[in-house]
């Protein structure tokens, strides 16, 4: 049997192809307003009119078939047929942005001269339009030679007739051959401005409030200070507007741990359940509203167009560490997780700063790191308003942050100097306009979150925690033994021998039992803190408060602080080591990375802790 | 024309707000990436161009609209380009 006809979705960056492949095959690729959000090939099934299946997939944008980037490249492979991906697509639909004709078209030019069927569409005509631009379609579709759909992705607006146009399409043999492919870019780009200009029937000046925005934005002074209130809200608002929910999920969780206490008698498996399981994987499932609302601020960020705002007041910073204000955007995303800002890395041009983008994204405060930091900041640090309005706890969750842009600043000056040395590249980037982001996409940006999340809890997370019960819990101590039960452990042994290593930088038994296994997920230090305290205070309530008031027993805060520390800088996360393999193309990164990235975990653990010391904390 | 002086300036100096002709690019000057990717976003002579925001004075990226799409470019690459008054 052959394989379905291939149908390739290609076009500039933000013409809106993933809201096309979305709206065609009902599929939840990640979409956004900014140049760049996809950055590898996703395919899926589409039935047209008579019923036949055909392949669709969807690429990265880019400019011209001449790749700058690794995105770009392929995207080149895929429309060409080369490389691994040897199958050459049956038709192309090429995505166009109906107030952007000037530039869109003159790659829609080049892949037209392909010689393979074509159908264009015209899309995002409603923001034409908002712009004062109206078009005509027929004159667009007699010039270029091809049909031309106008469509509206997100709105699902012209999808019946470009599914017709397709059927029509698909099946049909090269039209021509490919005949002279123009190569010359100015030579496209004067064809492309004049089509554009015979396809518009009346242009107005529309309403310019995409620049009246960006008066403020980008203003040389009040575009950096709205960039730092926006992020102060966010982590504000991590704090604040949590409370409520985590307050629920905490009390669903003390419910079902004396409903399972009830249930079973006192034994292995009540243990197992109510040490194990809802102590530990109930310890991280409380975070689920504060990651959300993180989540939620960096989607709105990214289909707002904000993003490539903020790259742009970024860049002389960015610059003076050797970087970009290109890689602002990857190391953005890293906020939420690092593994997804390393692939996103795939879109700046130059080797030398990828590299470099790479090794420093673990560095930004992944959302993972948010529960430890969570648990210890409430534990440790009042729970008071500073100035009136400020609460003290955000404050230093937002200095957490800080703390860790810092780190990859200064680590971005040194490997640039070092390791990554190059020519610093440029920074060029088309801005998009500001749109009002689709509430059902950040919905379902949302949903898949949790649905991650919480995949991510009851396998890692739970399998980890129920592995660490194990070992805490076996071998008991015979009866009126002095040595507690997770110092007679296999865990509580194996932690009291590496004590030593981490003794210098203030760390204690806990700590050690703590970070091994967050190595799988770093949320797992805060479910084995809650493992361990519960096996170790069997009589206390479940629940975060129970974990709360043994840190505040057992923890200095030197030694709370030097935790806080070691998250910050170090490496703990096995997808992040995986994922940077796979785009380095071996294993000298990654090794490179968690070295450098644990040695200044240990120094500035040891440093914080020896100061606080000093300093009679 | 001699009525209507023409103003040649370019891109990192030239007034914010108003409309602008691209009269050349010095190639030469920029590197050949930074080359490849001003001409894909569409600056030639004769495009139509204006200086919509610059960031801090003096350095930093300069925010212009080329057609009908806004781009960010480096201050040295707008150096590169001289423009005229429209």
């Amino acid at each position: 049997m052959h394989a379905a006809p291939l149908v390739a979705l290609v076009g500039n960056p933000n013409a809106g192809k993933s809201a096309l492949f979305n709206a065609l095959t009902g599929a939840r690729q990640k979409v956004g307003n900014y140049p760049g959000v996809t950055v590898e090939r996703h395919s899926g099934r589409l039935a047209l009119d008579d019923g036949r299946p055909v392949e669709l997939v969807d690429l990265p944008g880019t400019y011209s078939l001449d790749p700058a980037s690794a995105d770009e490249r392929v995207t080149r492979d895929v429309v060409t047929g080369r490389g691994k991906f040897e199958r050459a697509p049956d038709a192309l639909v090429v995505v166009v942005d109906a107030a952007n004709l000037d530039n869109h078209l003159r790659f829609a030019l080049q892949l037209i001269a392909l010689g393979r069927p074509v159908v264009v569409a015209l899309n995002m005509v409603d923001l034409a339009e908002r712009d004062g631009l109206t078009l005509d379609p027929a004159i667009l579709s007699r010039e270029l030679g091809v049909p031309v759909v106008p469509t509206v992705a997100v709105r699902k607006r012209g999808l019946d007739d470009l599914r017709a146009a397709l059927t029509d399409l698909v099946g049909r043999h090269a039209v021509t051959a490919p005949a002279e492919v123009e190569e010359d870019m100015v030579v496209l780009q004067r064809r492309a401005r004049t089509i554009a200009q015979r396809a518009v029937v009346n242009e107005t000046p529309g309403r310019r409030w995409g620049h009246a925005l960006d008066a403020v934005a980008l203003h040389p002074l009040f575009g950096p200070l709205l960039l730092l209130a926006l992020l102060f809200v966010m982590f504000q608002a991590v704090f604040a507007w949590s409370e409520a929910p985590i307050g629920w999920i905490e009390e669903g969780f003390t419910a079902l741990e004396a409903f399972v206490s009830g249930l079973l008698p006192d034994g292995f498996f009540r243990s197992l359940i109510t040490d194990g399981l809802i102590a530990g994987v109930g310890a991280v499932i409380v975070f689920l509203p504060q990651i959300l609302i993180l989540f939620l601020f960096i989607l709105v960020l990214e289909a707002s167009g904000y993003m490539v705002r903020a790259a742009f007041l970024m860049d002389r910073m960015m610059a003076r560490v050797g970087l970009s204000g290109r890689a602002f955007i990857p190391l953005l995303s890293s906020f939420a997780c690092a593994v997804p800002g390393i692939m996103a890395t795939r879109t700046i041009d130059d080797e030398k700063d990828r590299l470099t983008t790479i090794l420093i994204a673990p560095l930004m405060t992944c959302s993972a790191r948010l529960p430890v930091y969570t648990i210890i900041i409430g534990a440790f640090i009042p729970d008071r308003t500073v100035g009136g309005w400020v609460g003290l706890q955000g404050l230093v969750l937002f200095g957490l942050y800080v703390l860790g842009i810092l780190g990859a600043f200064v680590a971005a000056l040194a490997l640039r100097r070092t390791v990554t040395k190059g020519a610093s590249s440029g920074f060029m980037m088309e801005m998009p306009k500001y749109q009002w982001p689709q509430w059902r996409d950040v919905t379902l940006g949302l949903w898949s979150r949790v649905e991650i999340f919480l995949k991510r809890a009851g396998t890692t997370i739970a399998l980890t925690t129920v592995i660490l019960w194990a070992l805490l819990s076996y071998p008991k101590p015979p009866e009126g033994s002095p040595v507690s039960q997770v110092d007679y452990s296999v865990a509580g042994r194996i932690a009291n021998g590496l004590e030593v290593i981490v003794r210098p930088i203030g760390f204690n038994r806990d700590i050690t039992l703590a970070l091994i296994p967050a190595m799988a997920a770093r949320e797992v230090a805060v479910a084995a803190i809650g493992t361990v305290y519960a096996i170790d205070d069997p009589e206390a309530e479940g629940g975060q408060k129970a974990i709360t008031e043994n840190l505040r027993d057992r923890w200095s805060l030197p030694t709370a602080l030097a935790f806080l520390m070691w998250f910050v800088f170090a490496p703990q996360c096995i997808s992040t080591i995986a994922v940077t393999r796979r785009e380095t193309n071996g294993w000298k990164w990654p090794a490179f990375m968690v070295g450098y990235l644990f040695a200044a975990a240990y120094i500035m653990a040891g440093i914080t802790y020896w100061l606080a010391v000093a300093l009679g904390l | 024309m001699p009525a209507m002086a023409t103003i040649i300036d370019n891109l990192a100096t030239f007034p914010r707000q108003t409309r602008a002709t691209v009269a050349t690019i010095d190639w030469a000057r920029l590197a050949v990436p930074e080359a490849r990717r001003l001409r894909e976003l569409g600056f030639d002579e004769g495009a139509d161009v204006e200086v919509l925001h610059r960031a801090r004075f003096g350095t930093g990226p300069v925010a212009c609209r080329i057609g009908r799409m806004t781009v960010a470019l480096r201050r040295t690459v707008a150096a590169a380009i001289s423009v005229s008054k429209r």
